[in-house]
């Protein structure tokens, strides 16, 4: 646990916060939108406080969308800056540098989420200033907070995936957002095609479980193929 | 501490048809700088990777720290240090957290990493431009720095590969004193890979030379001077005719005659006297002023080795 801590507190200080007040323009910038534009001005009737399922997919995408814009750094990044190979030499083991890698920036992208999340509630109950504190409904909140990390392992895990085959960061980011756009079309073809009679048979509750249960199963997959996929040897020789 | 820091035998790393090491077998005694010395391209950094459980051998053995290098390669790169061909430093971050990060790695404490961190920048003059980016740092500190990176954890054994490559000759010897003198104070032993030969002669207990993956030589620098490239002797005159170099040449104790600023460098095999030649060169012609004979440098037996494969 101590690696991956290491891992995450370098990612912290030489990718995701280093630069000075630059590092902090993209958070903050997202923050903005997300955290006090949208409860500000795109919120009519509480509805922005009750998080259906609309809400939450802008939600979830966003911390996906966070995620992706930084994750393809992660090993192409540092193989453009020749430091990959240093860092192979030292004790450190594979699965924490891999692991370490994925948390760093799903912490990125989900404390983005949560940040936005909370701060769009304060700023809706100051703005829409009512006789009572309105908060998201628990269980939308839970499922939100949930899906979030979920779907931010699903990024990314592909993204250090991908980083680790893949030689520049720009590429990288190239086959993200083309495998992205791709993904979600054939989730949105999907469900589309599925009749409305299925969704009838379920509650809200019930296909949020089952959408987690297959992002968890995906993600189960896709982390261990990477930890499949790293081996020091391919990445001295990449 | 184990006698041998490294053993090797047979030890080869074919990628494709290409043999990159062919056949290692060298015994690196604990506690010296050995130099391993070769072109580019000779096979010295894939050596460096073999040792460190980087690359898996196509074929042999190697025993780095008393660990095998195919089942034991985490052991190894716990206990060693590396300066690999590229410096390896996070430029964003300062030379303070580049160290803090490699005591962290090393689970050393917060109060050991700001001590050594403070230790190894004084010692090296850069504690003053510890909060600075590296990336704002000549490319000499940087490598100063990553050299204090490679040191930081007290390892046994530290690689080094081509450290002062690219560098001025002021620069490089600056680098080299600094080298000389953590190394002495560590006390670690030195895997260095270089084709510097003064380098290798100002710091080396050992060398090995390395050519197509192969090794051509192993001792001390003394020890090779007298096998491969025996005396020299330097004659200070006039009237070095081609006939003269000719016969000389032709003389079984000459390895090698050159001119050199009008002086006749004669490279000798074994203990050879000099006395003979001088009287050939004087019989047919020469004069000679003054004889001065010394020991090959490395750099001369460096190329008859390399001469001998040709």
């Amino acid at each position: 646990m101590s690696d991956i801590l290491t891992i995450l507190w370098k990612e912290w200080k030489d990718t995701l916060f280093q630069g000075g007040w630059r590092a902090w323009v993209r958070p903050v910038l997202l923050i903005g939108i997300l955290g006090i534009f949208e409860p500000l001005v795109g919120s009519k009737n509480n509805a922005w406080m009750n998080l259906s399922p609309i809400e939450m997919l802008v939600f979830l995408w966003f911390a996906f969308f966070v995620i992706i814009s930084v994750v393809a750094d992660s090993f192409a990044g540092e193989r453009e800056r020749h430091t990959l190979e240093t860092l192979l030499a030292s004790r450190m083991p594979d699965r924490s540098i891999l692991l370490g890698k994925v948390v760093s920036v799903l912490c990125y992208g989900w404390g983005v989420m949560v940040v936005s999340l909370f701060l769009g509630a304060g700023v809706f109950n100051l703005a829409h200033a009512q006789d009572r504190f309105i908060f998201y409904p628990t269980d939308m909140l839970f499922f939100t907070l949930l899906l979030g990390l979920l779907v931010g392992t699903l990024g990314a895990s592909a993204g250090v995936l991908l980083s680790l085959r893949i030689s520049t960061v720009r590429q990288a980011q190239q086959v993200l957002t083309i495998g992205t756009l791709v993904l979600g079309g054939a989730v949105f073809a999907l469900l589309q095609l599925l009749p409305a009679s299925f969704f009838e048979m379920f509650t809200l509750d019930q296909i949020l479980w089952m959408a987690a249960g297959v992002v968890v199963v995906l993600d189960i997959l896709l982390l261990a193929y990477s930890i499949l996929r790293f081996q020091r040897a391919k990445l001295i020789l990449s | 501490m184990v006698e041998y820091a490294i053993r090797t035998e047979g030890l080869t790393r074919h990628f494709g048809p290409v043999i990159a090491v062919d056949h290692l077998s060298l015994e690196v005694p604990a506690g010296i700088v050995f130099g391993f010395l070769g072109q580019n391209g000779a096979g010295k950094t894939t050596t460096i990777h073999l040792l460190l459980g980087l690359l898996e051998p196509t074929s042999g053995q190697a025993n780095v720290l008393g660990y095998d290098v195919r089942t034991q390669s985490d052991k190894i790169r716990a206990r060693s240090g590396a300066l690999l061909e590229y410096s390896g430093l996070y430029e964003r971050m300062s030379a303070e957290d580049n160290l803090d990060l490699y005591g962290r790695i090393y689970h050393m404490s917060a109060a050991d990493r700001r001590a050594r961190i403070k230790e190894l920048l004084v010692h090296l003059e850069l504690w003053d431009r510890r909060k600075d980016q590296v990336g704002t740092w000549s490319r000499g500190m940087k490598q100063k720095l990553a050299v204090a990176r490679a040191l930081f954890h007290r390892p046994s054994l530290i690689f080094l590969d081509e450290p002062t490559a690219g560098f001025d000759p002021v620069a490089a010897a600056a680098l080299r004193d600094d080298l000389a003198g953590l190394v002495t104070r560590e006390g670690a032993t030195v895997f260095l890979n270089t084709h510097n030969l003064a380098e290798a002669e100002k710091l080396c207990g050992q060398v090995g030379v390395i050519r197509k993956g192969k090794l051509l030589a192993l001792g001390s620098p003394d020890e090779l001077r007298f096998k491969k490239g025996g005396a020299q002797a330097e004659v200070v005159g006039r009237g070095f005719t081609d006939d003269i170099l000719a016969l000389l040449r032709e003389r079984p104790e000459v390895a090698s005659v050159e001119i050199q600023n009008g002086h006749l460098i004669l490279g000798l095999r074994g203990e050879s006297e000099v006395g003979p030649l001088v009287s050939l060169i004087v019989r047919h012609g020469g004069e000679v002023e003054e004889v001065r004979k010394g020991a090959a440098s490395l750099e001369d037996v460096f190329l008859t080795l390399m001469e001998e494969e040709h």
